[in-house]
């Protein structure tokens, strides 16, 4: 059986699917990002920027199929007042479900799918793939670093090394960052391949970190109330936790009597 | 065996005589909590409480998440994704439903590896450990299909992989692959009746529960010092035990809290560090992920499914005396069973006449060894066969060997060769040692 599936894990190798067996070499930077550990917060203007280098470059390939227009707005996340968020729903053309004609997107529409070029959808590309590994799978390392799905993507986009070699008629771009070192993906990101509004650095690595926060976002919008949830259970069954404590010594000190030394 | 003579529920207002007279049910919830326990537990007998709070945890958020999960192929991963969108504190649910079970199983190896030491397991306690046993197969047939649902990658290859088993059995393993399946592959059909099993098992393990409590409260709880309580009179028996409601709940529920406010931070803080990120790329039944891991909790079974293979000369052996029959592939699956079946029959296998580890020398350290062969078959499950210079099938087999050689072996001869230390009289004994014999003021 594990034989069968190994074979097929490798025949799928062969095809040049992004499933790849080799994980071993991959080489991933870790990136401080803004929104990591416990007090980490995601930074707005970060995931603003990281939204316009999606719209700008990813979404000409790349969906975002699960993620909600409106969601742009909410508290915790890239925070665009209502009327910005109705104006970016609008560059999209949505077939409407109910009267199937189509129409100008709506904040309630989720971003559009898109499979044209066969890329995968990024909702969840920041949880679905892991930057750190072990060691000998143990799992401290993402203990201590966090699974490291944003730095995975600011290593695949800043992990070209210029070499491409052309198979079954396909191009595949070397990448030290992809599982088996060759990428379908062609470098979609370059030194100042997006012009910030607000004037920010727009060297190649800040494009990557601010596109892999954004997608941070978009594959865990809750993650701010999440960690404000975590604090307030911490601290209360922390005092709970000191309260039974004494209640429990109390309770079993006519029962023990005193210890002997 | 006669219960632990106690204090029973007397009806002291007429509204309580009237209902005492056609349902007992205070005088059974009275004589459930009260129930006299040994005074000298320590603190490995938490895991119960904890055990029970987790069940009605999974429930509980189980429910919630179920109004809003939708079982079919095309609309599962996004009913998730919905769940975690758009449904008030579905996130939160989720995350707690997800690690709740990881707590669980955290907590269920806590408790078995506590009654394989002090030998909660033996006479008069064999029921109870054989209807715990259920409840744990039952736990994981609920935590595997509850891990299909959402639909990812290992959701569908790991119940590719799991319902596979069985069709490894010879001649009519198929036939029961498919019956199992709905059909020749896993799918729609699949999803729906491991939804509705996933459903429905958590109420029968509630049922279960319900009956380990009703066994060992028939027998008593055992104790550290695997002593029986003296039953002769009430004042005997009161010399040794105290009631279980204040003193045990608040020492539990303290015990709960503690691990409760660890358990918060995991899934405040790093809610997916135990999960697979796999699980977050909707099912495709055309691309194989490369290391197909079930969750954690299933991983030292998992390495004793792969130690078999081919080239093992017992399974070669097996395979000649078979005609066959029986392939690696097969032997795999029973040894998998079959190292659950061991614990099942511990009981019958240890034949040492003491209970408890505490007074054992030699047992002492060949369980010690059992908890850490436990961690490396855990380990193994985890790692890719071709890890560490190919040593791991070695590794997976040798930690195989000895799980199987302490219960079939190892216990059963410690019993003839070991020469036990002496064991304290009574409890209260054991517990005036610790506490010091101002332990009754009144007195």
């Amino acid at each position: 059986m594990f034989r069968t599936i190994a074979l097929t894990a490798a025949t799928a190798l062969l095809l040049g699917s992004p499933v790849l067996a080799e994980t071993a070499h991959q080489e991933i930077e870790d990136v401080a990002f803004a929104h990591e550990g416990p007090f980490g917060k995601f930074d707005q203007f970060q995931l603003q920027r990281g939204l316009q280098v999606y719209t700008e470059v990813c979404s000409g390939c790349h969906g975002l199929k699960f993620v909600p227009i409106r969601s742009l707005a909410d508290a915790g996340g890239p925070g665009l007042p209502e009327d910005q968020v109705r104006a970016y729903a609008k560059q999209f053309s949505v077939t409407d479900k109910e009267t199937g004609e189509d129409r100008e997107g709506l904040p309630t529409d989720n971003f559009p799918a898109n499979t044209g070029a066969g890329a995968p959808d990024l909702s969840l590309m920041a949880k679905a793939r892991a930057g750190f590994h072990g060691p000998y799978g143990t799992g401290i390392s993402q203990l201590f670093n966090g699974m490291g799905g944003p730095e995975y993507i600011v290593s695949i986009l800043t992990g070209y090394t210029g070499e491409e070699k052309t198979e079954f008629g396909a191009t595949f771009y070397e990448n030290h960052a992809f599982a088996g070192g060759w990428i379908k993906m062609s470098p979609p990101l370059s030194d100042g391949a997006v012009e910030y509004q607000d004037g920010h650095d727009n060297s190649l690595h800040h494009l990557a970190e601010d596109v892999a926060s954004f997608l941070m976002w978009a594959a865990e919008p809750n993650m701010m109330a999440r960690k404000q949830a975590g604090f307030i259970s911490v601290i209360f069954l922390a005092l709970l936790s000191t309260l039974l404590y004494l209640t429990n010594k109390r309770l079993w000190a006519g029962i023990k009597g005193k210890k002997h030394a | 065996m006669a219960g632990i003579p106690h204090d029973h529920y007397e009806p002291k207002t007429g509204a309580e005589r009237w209902l005492h007279s056609r349902l007992p049910i205070i005088g059974l919830l009275y004589d459930t909590l009260m129930i006299p326990t040994p005074k000298n537990l320590n603190w490995m007998w938490i895991w119960g409480i904890v055990l029970t709070f987790c069940l009605a945890l999974q429930i509980v958020t189980g429910i919630v998440l179920a109004m809003h999960y939708t079982p079919h192929i095309d609309k599962a991963f996004a009913s998730v994704e919905h769940i975690m969108r758009d449904v008030n504190g579905g996130h939160m649910l989720r995350y707690l439903h997800a690690n709740g079970a990881s707590l669980f199983f955290f907590a269920v190896y806590l408790h078995i590896f506590r009654g394989l030491f002090y030998g909660s397991y033996k006479a008069p306690r064999e029921v109870t450990w054989v209807i715990g046993m259920i409840i744990f197969l039952l736990m994981m047939a609920t935590a595997f299909m509850g891990y299909v649902l959402p639909w990812g990658q290992m959701s569908f290859w790991g119940a590719t992989v799991i319902t596979g088993l069985f069709g490894a059995i010879p001649g009519i393993g198929e036939t029961i692959q498919t019956w199992l399946l709905g059909g020749p592959a896993v799918d729609n059909a699949t999803l729906n009746r491991f939804f509705s099993l996933h459903y429905l098992l958590p109420f029968v393990i509630a049922a279960l529960v319900a009956v380990h409590i009703w066994a060992f409260h028939t027998t008593g709880n055992n104790n550290p010092t695997g002593v029986e309580v003296r039953r002769a009179s009430k004042e005997e028996a009161e010399r040794d035990t105290i009631p279980f409601w204040p003193y045990y709940v608040i020492k539990d529920v303290f015990a709960l809290a503690v691990i409760l406010t660890v358990f918060f931070a995991i899934v405040g803080f790093m809610p997916n560090y135990l999960g697979h990120p796999d699980n977050y790329i909707e099912a495709n039944p055309l691309a194989t992920p490369a290391h197909i891991v079930p969750e954690w909790y299933f991983l030292p079974f998992y390495a004793i499914l792969r130690a078999f293979t081919g080239d093992v000369w017992i399974v070669q052996i097996a395979n000649f005396l078979s005609f066959g029959i029986i392939d690696a592939k097969f032997f795999g699956v029973l040894a998998m069973f079959g190292a659950i079946a061991v614990l099942v029959l511990t009981p019958w296998l240890d034949t040492s006449s003491v209970r408890s580890g505490r007074y054992r020398p030699m047992f002492k350290w060949w369980f010690a060894l059992l908890c850490i062969d436990f961690v490396v078959l855990m380990w193994a499950g985890s790692m890719s066969p071709d890890a560490l210079m190919g040593w791991m099938p070695a590794i997976s087999l040798i930690a195989t060997a000895y799980w199987f050689a302490y219960f079939l072996i190892i216990l059963p001869l410690l019993g003839v060769i070991e020469k036990p230390l002496p064991q304290p009289a009574t409890i209260e004994e054991d517990f005036n040692a610790h506490y010091g014999p101002n332990s009754h003021p009144a007195e």
